[in-house]
């Protein structure tokens, strides 16, 4: 057991720190502090392409698809330097973390060259259709229909909470290609290219005033024949696999960005004389340890090489930072007082605190709401029956 | 940076919790109970055969020389069992107090009979002892297992002395104490002889670190054991026709222990671990670690008895054994409030 960085990673640290904040002093100090997703969207693709150009796409992935081949060690340097630099958060996390390493494990050679260059290079942006109206935490229920039809794959349905598909090239879509079939069984996971008539993306206005997430409508829209990943009917088992890609090094980084925010919560309540309440001071505390705990969790779960057994720290981080992010939200309202309810803006628009105050309710629903995480760890975690399904 | 243990360590881990699942029993332990609350074949055959009890002591003086991380996986395999013994006390405080503040011949003479399991030791501050020539008076309360020690390594704001239990002037009283398991006692000294460590500050200042490591070590083992003895009944106990561990309800206080659990896990190592390497955290990593892991192991504790239903209210089940060692530890060296306080000041920019 070893938590301390060698000599070269800190050589490596000093690298990563001084590239990135060259960048957010030069060319990209426009976008630099920003803590949504959806603000200057198209500046940000421009960032993802830069960061491309120069080898920091990808660091993790193999050097021939674009990436370093970096150590684990590597990157969590990279993931905590680029946060602390204050650079904004990567436009394409679904195609790095998600889309990449779903085709670097279950795609074919020729897919490996069609995509994984490009998401690395920042010239593909992806975004995930997975939920719909009527399948939310019952993902298996998805009713968005594929079939092969002279050579193509046609897709009619409904996708919702697609995130960031606005600014997306392409979009994995779960789709039900098997007439009749129920739950798990008949999905098929389709690539498709978003830019094409039988594809429309309407926004979803959000309770902070932003909207981040769309609702995806498919009309007779198309993809070639070879777009599947996995074999017709393999859906299910590769979007399990995709899902568990989602707790990569890349937490890391989020939780750099939560330093950010509970460091402006201190500095505030340093300033308006929160500080000195010891009931604030209390909830300052926890929520310090409990970002330590996350980051050392994270560590913890990633270094784990062992895979034959259920990882404990892996089932309960979902929860965990969502939890701690929807309480900070609330230790941020409390600090600031009813200043934290007005803004300067003309616009219903917020600065970083009360929008995360904001946001973060979405923290606790998305990728699996806390009451499934609940269940998954119980039933997962601990061997409990599993939930009945009902016949509705 | 790698975040698992060592093949030495994962077998340090694996013994110590072969060894305490099959000696310290409930039976034993509630034989310790009525007595002074030290299952004494348990602790010599800790000390003597397994070879543990300086797991983190040097060689010199019949340690093992390991470190933090390696005495945390034995006190969280203690702490799995309730095991009734003086690790926190005996070893953690006193021994690694004398190992860090004691003279030459302090450490000769003392350390091989606390790690040998011979001697047992205790250790506490005060508010404030009187000094005068070579002895000292006043009172300490609260002092873990102090009736069943042999030496007492007591401290103030001032210094740190060893004090004989048999020296003159020692009053010790048994204090009858919730947790049967490390009772209490208070030691009155009137002109007792007393030997200053040489560096008592330093010596007190690394009793504290090593018990705080020690108490959330023992935390995590009764937290995880609480919740692996709760999981178990959850299968076997059938109402309404059914498990009761398949009601939502049921499952999803399991799913809360578990997450407490898996961040209690992270603070014990990430604090050992911090303080074998010297970081800078250390201090940080202390704190949260002994306040995060008390907490868990009390909501554990505390849902280990609700989950059980009545029969987790009776004296003939153990749950009542992880319970009140939970409220100890939450109260021992600190409680909650005093340890975020510290983390409070730290990230505030008032720590002096």
């Amino acid at each position: 057991m070893k938590l301390g960085f060698s000599p070269e990673e800190e050589l490596f640290r000093a690298e990563c720190a001084d590239w990135l904040n060259a960048q957010m002093a030069g060319e990209f100090r426009d976008i630099k502090g920003i803590s949504t997703l959806t603000e200057k969207a198209e500046r940000r693709k421009e960032w993802e392409q830069h960061l491309g150009a120069h080898g920091w796409g990808c660091i993790g992935w193999p050097k021939e698809w674009g990436g370093r081949g970096a150590t684990l060690a590597e990157q969590v340097i990279f993931a905590e330097e680029y946060a602390r630099a204050g650079v904004p958060g990567r436009v394409n996390h679904i195609g790095i973390e998600l889309a990449g390493p779903t085709i670097l494990t279950f795609g074919t050679e020729d897919q490996k060259k069609r995509f994984l260059p490009d998401i690395a290079a920042g010239n593909t942006i992806f975004c995930q259709g997975f939920s719909e109206p009527g399948a939310g935490s019952d993902l298996a229920s998805v009713r968005t229909k594929g079939r092969l039809e002279n050579g193509s794959w046609v897709v009619n349905g409904q996708k919702i909470w697609t995130s960031l598909a606005h600014i997306s090239d392409w979009i994995f879509v779960v789709t039900r290609t098997e007439e009749g079939s129920k739950g798990p069984k008949g999905l098929t996971f389709l690539m498709m290219p978003i830019d094409q008539p039988g594809i429309e993306i309407r926004p979803i206005k959000q309770i902070n005033g932003d909207a981040e997430f769309n609702e995806t409508f498919f009309t007779d829209a198309t993809c070639p024949e070879d777009s599947l990943i996995g074999a017709v009917g393999d859906g299910w088992r590769i979007a399990m696999g995709l899902l568990a890609f989602e707790r990569g090094v890349s937490t890391l980084g989020q939780q750099m960005a939560f330093r950010n925010e509970l460091d402006a919560i201190i500095l505030d309540a340093k300033a308006n004389g929160a500080a000195s309440d010891s009931l604030v001071r209390q909830r300052l505390a926890k929520a310090e340890i409990g970002l330590r705990l996350m980051r050392y969790g994270a560590l913890r779960m990633l270094s784990n090489t062992d895979h034959s057994k259920v990882d404990g720290a892996a089932l309960t981080y979902k929860i965990q930072w969502a939890t701690w992010r929807r309480n900070l939200g609330e230790l941020a309202m409390d600090v600031l007082g009813q200043a934290g309810e007005v803004t300067d803006n003309a616009d219903y628009e917020w600065t970083m605190l009360p929008n995360l105050f904001l946001y973060s309710r979405a923290d606790t629903i998305y990728g699996g709401t806390n009451q499934i995480q609940r269940n998954l760890i119980a039933e997962r975690g601990l061997g409990m029956p599993r939930e009945p399904r009902g016949d509705v | 940076m790698e975040f698992v243990f060592t093949e030495e360590q994962a077998m340090i881990g694996e013994t110590a919790r072969a060894f305490f699942a099959e000696s310290a029993t409930s039976e034993h332990t509630r034989k310790a109970m009525a007595g002074d609350g030290i299952d004494r074949a348990l602790w010599r055959s800790f000390c003597g055969e397994l070879g543990l009890g300086g797991v983190a002591l040097p060689e010199t003086y019949g340690g093992a020389g390991l470190g933090m991380v390696e005495f945390a996986l034995v006190a969280e395999a203690a702490g799995a069992q309730i095991a009734a013994i003086p690790l926190a006390g005996s070893i953690a405080m006193a021994a690694h107090a004398i190992a860090a503040g004691g003279s030459e011949s302090q450490k000769a003479e003392i350390l091989p009979r606390l790690i040998s399991g011979d001697v047992i030791g205790a250790c506490a501050g005060t508010q404030m002892l009187t000094v005068d020539a070579n002895t000292i008076s006043g009172q300490v309360d609260f002092v873990a297992h102090g009736a069943a020690a042999d030496l007492f390594v007591l401290g103030d704001t001032e210094g740190a002395w060893i004090v004989r239990r048999d020296a003159p002037g020692v009053t010790v009283t048994a204090l009858t104490t919730m947790d049967q398991t490390r009772p209490f006692a208070r030691v009155t000294l009137d002109r007792a002889t007393a030997e200053p460590l040489p560096k008592g500050q330093q010596a007190l200042q690394t009793a504290r670190e090593c018990g705080w490591v020690c108490l959330a070590a023992e935390a995590l083992g009764g937290a995880q054991a609480a919740l692996d003895k709760t999981v178990a009944y959850a299968r076997e106990r059938i109402q309404f026709g059914r498990p009761i561990g398949s009601f939502q309800a049921y499952k999803h206080r399991l799913a809360d222990m578990v997450i407490e659990i898996e961040q209690a896990r992270s603070a014990v190592f990430w604090a050992a671990c911090a303080v074998d390497e010297g970081s800078d955290e250390a201090a940080l990593a202390l704190h949260a670690a002994k306040s995060f892991c008390a907490d868990t192991f009390f909501m554990c504790a505390s849902n280990m008895i609700q989950l059980h239903g009545g029969i987790g209210f009776t004296w003939e089940h153990d749950a009542h054994l992880y319970f009140k060692r939970a409220r100890s530890i939450q109260t021992m060296l600190g409680n909650g409030n005093y340890h975020r306080e510290q983390v409070a000041k730290m990230i505030l920019g008032e720590a002096a």
